[in-house]
């Protein structure tokens, strides 16, 4: 159990080459931190650098108090299940659990009370004896996993374990990865491009985006109050939508309708942003509305979107699936003040 | 896989006697023509030589090897007895398993243990050393002889002081280029995951060489040990050269070369004695083939 907090790290393969840039977070003791980003933003790389697969170009990386800079790999306590598993084929499933504690010159009897304990957690007790080919893929994982949790190290590093599983699995393993957390009381990281997996299983999340952190907090806070547009775009689908307008005072103009913000701003030109659900066919009487013309409805019983253009923007709304609407239709839709977003124009940073 | 292959089959099998069902009839029979005749163009001569082995001196000298293949059939195992006492060939098989399994096992070993450390051990020039190594691989084994025999004989590693010290390292040498190379790829192509997944475990350098390299490369180590083997069993030119012909140090293919000079006439022997060389290879490589199981890494990562 120790916290993590990664100082000014920075990762560079070639002079010009630098793939995690001045990262900084502080990940506390027993939290489950997740590591969010498109493909190739260097989250792998942020972790491999945790695990001492990676060599640190610039900045500190302390396990607890412990700079782990020069420390080797087996030497930080801390345990890592890949993508790929990352079994020893040649192994039997009990051999894979018993490997890292047989590196560690345990006694016999406390690796077999370890690896017996780890299985019946995991389920795994009925597969001991086979090899991994003979194990289905969330079998398998569950062996990853079980290898990982029997040293009782100080963090546990995850990347994108969940990929290689089938959406109903992943479902199921989302929950029992939680539930592990729960119960083992570790600091968990664990790297994912999958939104909905940082936003259900992240005690806090931290967004990254071409090597560069953006944001660090709790899903509540990353959704409500996204610090900048490309958090605002990565998190929650149908994505935000996203419509250029200009402010003066506190009223901002979109090309179909007009707002008035809850406080006033620069005047300037920058992006309104709100999320489909911001949209409402409940028109309040003074709230500001505007009137969609309706390409595609999209019924999915709990809800209803409809994606149309309100001016001479593309806007999403989500709306109640009773609302009779076809394509073609325009129809009159309000808009909840409580939830807008501004984003500057320049830096594209949220001044709202 | 099987399965796979089966329902492939299923959905591209045409309707009977339509063109597209004859040109694959005829694809598959042609296949099998050829796939069989050349299996018999390489068999023929040591079916010969099998079957002369067994036949009587006259026979051998009138009729030609297949006749004794029909009736009447006029077998012997003289020629074995006749071999196998008078001449010193057992004692020459003892002189090949005596060079042989060292200078296989001496290469293979150094082999396995150079070819990790260019797969997965960085240090500096580690590629321009592996290049090196390769460039070896074209270099002609006679270029070698005088220079590696004045050096032999410099330091006194002669047969007399150190008997067969010189032709196995020899052998080595020659073997080492073909089968780091040959390990090397094999090593560089095991997920790299394994690798890392192990330094978290703990495991240092030489256990993940011994408890994960090794034995995944099982397939690969077994097809170098009997290439080597087979090259140094057959070998008769650098044994002649390190060995020389001194009856009591000389192997199997020395002494057949020499019982061919002084039974020139007497061929019905050297068949039964060249038979016998052939069985030992032979033996060797049924025996190991078992080892290249297919897909010994399935399981390992999603694939
Ligand atoms: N050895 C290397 N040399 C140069 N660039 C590299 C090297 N290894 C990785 N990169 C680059 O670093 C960037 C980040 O890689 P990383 O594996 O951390 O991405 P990722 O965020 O984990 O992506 P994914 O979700 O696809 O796994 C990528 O753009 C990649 O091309
Ligand atoms: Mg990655």
């Amino acid at each position: 159990m120790a916290s993590v907090t990664y100082d000014h790290v920075v990762k560079r393969y070639t002079a010009d080459v630098t793939v995690v840039k001045d990262f900084n977070v502080e990940i506390k003791d027993k939290e489950f931190m997740v590591l969010v980003g498109p493909s190739g933003c260097g989250k792998s790389t942020a972790l491999r650098m945790l695990a001492g697969l990676e060599q640190i170009s610039e900045g500190r990386i302390l396990i607890g108090d412990r700079m782990v800079n020069n420390v080797a790999a087996k030497d930080r306590d801390i345990a890592m299940v890949f993508q790929s598993y990352a079994l020893y084929p040649h192994m039997s499933v009990y051999d894979n659990m018993a490997f890292p504690l047989q590196m560690q010159h345990m006694k016999k009897s406390e690796i077999d009370t370890r690896v017996r304990n780890a299985s019946r957690i995991l389920g795994l007790d009925n597969f001991l004896k086979r090899k991994p080919r003979a194990l289905s893929g969330g079998q398998r994982q569950r062996v990853a996993l079980g290898r990982a949790i029997v040293r009782s190290p100080k963090v546990f590093l995850l990347d994108e374990p969940l990929s290689n599983l089938d959406a109903k699995l992943r479902g199921q393993t989302r929950v029992e990865l939680q539930k592990l957390h729960r119960d083992l009381q570790t600091t968990f990281i664990y790297v994912t491009h999958d939104q909905v997996e940082a936003m259900t299983m992240g005690d806090r999340i931290a967004i990254m985006n071409a090597g560069i952190l953006q944001q660090v907090g709790t899903p509540g806070e990353i959704y409500d109050h996204p610090a900048n547009l490309f958090v605002a775009g990565f998190i929650g689908t149908p994505t935000m939508n996203f419509v250029p307008a200009s402010v003066s005072d506190s009223t901002a103009k979109a090309s179909g309708f007009e707002v008035e913000l809850p406080k006033s701003l620069p005047s300037g030109k920058g992006t309104l942003g709100f999320r489909p659900e911001a949209v409402t066919d409940r028109v309040a009487e003074g709230s500001p509305q505007f009137e969609m013309k309706v390409d595609v409805v999209e019924r999915l019983g709990s809800d209803q979107f409809l994606y149309g253009q309100v001016g001479g923007d593309q806007v999403t709304a989500r709306v109640d699936p009773r609302m009779a609407v076809a394509p073609g239709d325009r129809v009159k839709l309000g808009l909840d003040t409580r939830s807008m977003h501004f984003f500057d124009a320049e830096s594209e940073q949220a001044l709202l | 896989m099987t399965a796979q292959a089966v329902a492939r089959e299923e959905v591209v099998r045409a309707p009977a006697w339509s063109p597209a069902w004859i040109s694959q009839r005829l694809q598959k029979v042609l296949l099998h023509v050829v796939v069989i005749g050349l299996t018999a163009a390489w068999m023929v001569p040591a079916i010969a030589l099998f079957t002369s082995s067994f036949r009587h001196f006259e026979d051998i000298n009138s009729t030609g090897w297949w006749t004794a293949l029909a009736p009447p059939f006029k077998f012997t195992v003289d020629n074995y007895a006749k071999v196998l006492s008078s001449g010193n060939l057992g004692h020459s098989i003892f002189n090949s398993f005596m060079i042989s399994i060292p200078a296989t096992v001496i290469p293979t070993t150094i082999a396995a243990f150079a070819a990790y450390a260019f797969a997965w051990m960085k240090f500096p020039g580690r590629n321009y050393l592996f290049l090196a190594l390769v460039a070896l691989l074209a270099v002609p084994l006679q270029l070698t002889f005088v220079p590696v025999l004045k050096t032999y004989v410099s330091v006194g590693l002669v047969p007399q002081n150190w008997g067969f010290v010189g032709v196995w390292l020899a052998h080595a040498g020659y073997g080492l280029p073909f089968a780091v190379y040959l390990l090397a790829n094999f090593f560089r192509a095991l997920p790299s995951d394994l690798f890392e997944s192990a330094e978290i475990d703990g495991a240092g350098t030489l256990t993940v060489f011994f408890r994960i390299v090794l034995p995944l490369s099982v397939p690969a180590i077994a097809s170098l040990v009997i290439f080597q083997f087979l090259w140094v069993w057959n070998d008769l030119l650098v044994a002649l050269i390190y060995v020389g012909g001194t009856e009591n140090v000389a192997p199997v293919t020395v002494t057949l070369a020499n019982l061919s000079n002084s039974l020139g006439q007497g061929w019905h022997l050297l068949t039964a004695a060249a038979f016998l060389s052939m069985i030992i290879p032979l033996v060797v490589f049924i025996s190991l083939q078992r080892y290249f199981v297919r897909g010994i890494l399935a399981g390992s990562v999603k694939g």
